[in-house]
């Protein structure tokens, strides 16, 4: 075991505490209300990590930042809404065209904007997303309008009691999705060949390309399951956050803090970054006045970064010469 | 050959055209537009995109629908009508940059916006500046408070909403103890403040004043602190989507306590996102949501169903109060240089002297030291029952 990783394991141990802590000082506490408190957090942050993978996905392959990642999201509960609310197909249908469609989308945009910049800079790239996410907005407001629109919950609108704390069944649906999510892509980044390839690929394009692994494709499917993981996203979270045409931008940005803080590149490390998130600023949100919750997120990212500018679970860059 | 036939078909043509216009023109008289007379220009500044947007589209198609209504009549004193629209995308630098192109370059003799109360504040420099008449769509009360000489303003301001909410509170309610919950932007601090300020004076205890983000998707956390309170009921102060989240998460929590919303509130778009947890909901809105909330054969009651009738005519879907006070700010305009004349000092001293206008949001009365036009007689409580609004008496 190298020095950088039992390193990294005491300090993804030490925050694992530290939020324990918050959490049971929470229960023991609060009671109920805490509890409360933690299952929305819970709910909020697996909205967060689902976003985050998806920015892992694409960082972890070709070392771009999608800024357009939240905009796949939103993508994903307008057509829910299309689909479902509007075209009356059955959920389960609807759910399985939008993320084909929205996969079918990521691709699309990655072969017309980012392909050809493949000699391109890292960083003109990343301005490029930026700009697509603009794009993708603008054509969704001409395509959907400005108002926020419904879509129904999978299994109804009945909360559930636990413990004296209530959740709705969609949250439920938000936790399995997240679960499937997480073990399909560490599967597919760990496990397959291509997956393999893809990762060496951004790291060495050339010895990546001898055993078949293009960068031109890894960029592709990259793109591809990104959209496809933020579009399971926002057709599985609509019928809590209400989808409308602008959402993409707040996704985007709770998103990108989630997967930094989890540390860029690993599905699982989105995970944690994105559930400690939720937990926290609902914790927050709950003690302190309310205004307060954004601040105490950010500055947790903040303290995290300058302490560990690689996030908690990202692998310390290896600077080779 | 193609140029022979040409030679001649040309001037033909054209004289047609001509004898059909002189024709059509002589056919109806006064009642015509007449063309060679000057078109007036009247400027808006909208906010036809970014998170305005809802309020700034209906209050775009009221204009369009009363240019072409004056227009297809005599239009202004015989004078074509024309509304130059500017986007001024959400943004208050962008609202500056439009008024003054309008009326630096476009040369308009008075101006309509915009439809937030921030855009609005950054406009009245300009309009103070150059003394064009300016009259607004949005409900901040900065905007009127202190009076300023050019800006007049359309809808019922936060005030009167507030007041409204305190009387159904002491009145309707018989609380004494309630709770806020605010969206954190401009409207719900400055709603929630003014709140928190008067209830006192009506006897009303505030036991918690809670805010919440705009993008916000879940509230519990606030909903938990105000359910350990002893509040009787619940004000929130924002607009869509926030309202119908906390309408959902109060549902889920078994809160019983009533919910009162805002003005921000007052569309349908609300009890589509809210659902089964928007019945029992109860918020200030104008008549004109409730047509039969005005008596039947009066003159505004005839004037709102005319307008809900084209309205949904030529948008295929019913107005709501933005489309109200857009159709209202161009009213008051095109009645004043109707009356007065077209002269920036002539526009400003006749809508200054408005009394008993009929618009669509109420009966308009401005004076030197009043540039509300309304008051809050002209707003009645909804309450939201089975997915449909009813007025509480």
């Amino acid at each position: 075991m190298r020095m950088g990783d039992r390193n990294q394991v005491r300090l993804l141990w030490g925050a694992a505490a530290l939020v324990a802590v918050v959490v049971v000082f929470t229960l023991i506490y609060k009671g109920s209300t805490g509890l409360q408190w933690i299952l929305s957090g819970l709910t909020v942050g697996s909205i967060y990590a689902l976003v985050a993978m998806g920015f892992s996905v694409i960082y972890s392959s070709t070392r771009v930042i999608n800024f357009a990642q939240g905009e796949f999201t939103m993508l994903g509960g307008m057509m829910m809404f299309t689909l479902c609310t509007r075209g009356g197909l059955p959920l389960w249908l609807g759910f399985l065209l939008t993320v084909g469609i929205v996969t079918l989308l990521g691709a699309g945009f990655e072969r017309a904007a980012i392909h050809p910049l493949k000699d391109q800079s890292v960083i003109t790239v990343i301005i490029v997303t930026i700009g697509l996410a603009i794009f993708i907005r603008a054509l969704a407001k001409w395509i959907w309008g400005t108002d926020p629109v419904k879509v129904a919950s999978f299994t109804g609108d009945k909360p559930l009691r636990f413990f004296g704390a209530s959740i709705v069944p969609q949250s439920l649906w938000v936790f399995g999705l997240t679960l499937i999510a997480v073990v399909l892509v560490f599967a597919f980044f760990n496990r397959t060949l291509l997956g393999k390839g893809m990762r060496a690929a951004a790291d060495n394009p050339d010895a990546a390309s001898l055993v078949g692994v293009s960068a031109s494709t890894s960029s592709l499917v990259a793109w591809s399951i990104a959209a496809a993981v933020g579009a399971a996203a926002g057709a599985v979270i609509a019928p809590i956050n209400f989808a409308a045409y602008d959402a993409g931008a707040m996704l985007g940005l709770k998103g990108f803090s989630a997967a930094v803080l989890g540390g860029l590149g690993s599905a699982p490390g989105a995970v944690v970054g994105g559930l400690m998130l939720g937990v926290l600023e609902m914790i927050t949100a709950g003690f302190a006045p309310s205004g307060y919750k954004d601040a105490v997120a950010f500055l947790i990212l903040i303290l995290v970064l300058l302490i560990r500018p690689q996030g908690l679970l990202g692998k310390p860059a290896d600077v080779k010469v | 050959m193609a140029q022979k036939i040409l030679r001649w078909k040309l001037p033909i043509a054209l004289f047609c055209v001509l004898v059909a216009a002189t024709l059509g023109s002589m056919g109806c008289g006064t009642q015509k537009v007449d063309t060679s007379k000057s078109v007036y220009k009247i400027g808006a500044v909208l906010s036809l995109s970014g998170p305005a947007a809802p309020l700034g589209q209906p209050e775009q198609n009221s204009l369009k629908m009363l240019e072409s209504q004056l227009n297809a009549g005599a239009g202004v004193n015989g004078h074509k009508v024309q509304f130059i629209i500017e986007d001024d995308q959400s943004d208050p630098a962008k609202a500056t940059a439009a008024i003054t192109l309008l009326i630096n370059q476009e040369g308009v003799s008075a101006m309509i916006g915009s439809s937030s109360t921030g855009a609005t504040l950054a406009m009245v420099p300009v309009a103070q500046s150059t003394q064009t008449t300016l009259v607004c769509c949005a409900a901040g009360t900065a905007i009127t408070k202190p009076v300023n000489k050019y800006i007049f303003r359309t809808p019922p301001t936060d005030s009167m909403a507030i007041d409204k909410v305190l009387g159904y509170l002491t009145g309707t309610l018989k609380a004494t103890k309630i709770a806020i919950l605010h969206d954190a932007n401009a409207y719900g601090v400055g709603g929630a403040t003014e709140l928190a300020a008067k209830a006192p004076t009506k006897g009303i205890t505030v036991t918690a004043n809670e805010s919440y983000g705009t993008t916000d998707t879940d509230m519990t956390p606030q909903l938990t602190k105000i359910q350990a309170t002893p509040a009787q009921a619940l004000v929130v102060w924002g607009t869509n989507p926030g309202p119908a989240t906390i309408a959902k998460n109060m549902q889920q929590l078994a809160m019983k306590i009533p919910f009162i919303g805002s003005n921000g509130i007052a569309n349908k778009t609300f009890i589509t996102l809210a659902g089964s947890a928007a019945n029992g909901v109860a918020f200030p809105g104008g008549n004109m949501l409730i047509p039969s909330s005005i008596t039947a054969g009066t003159p505004w009651r005839n004037a709102v169903d005319k307008f809900t009738t084209d309205y949904t005519t030529a948008y295929g879907k019913a107005p709501d109060t933005f489309a109200a006070h857009g159709w209202d700010a161009g009213t008051i305009l095109t009645t004043a240089m109707k009356t007065a004349g077209t002269s920036k000092a002539q526009i400003q001293t006749a809508v200054q002297a408005t009394k008993g206008l009929v618009g669509i949001d109420g009966i308009y009365n401005y004076s030197a030291t009043n540039h509300d036009g309304l008051t809050s007689a002209d707003l009645i409580m909804i309450k939201i029952v089975n997915g449909a609004w009813t007025q509480i008496k």
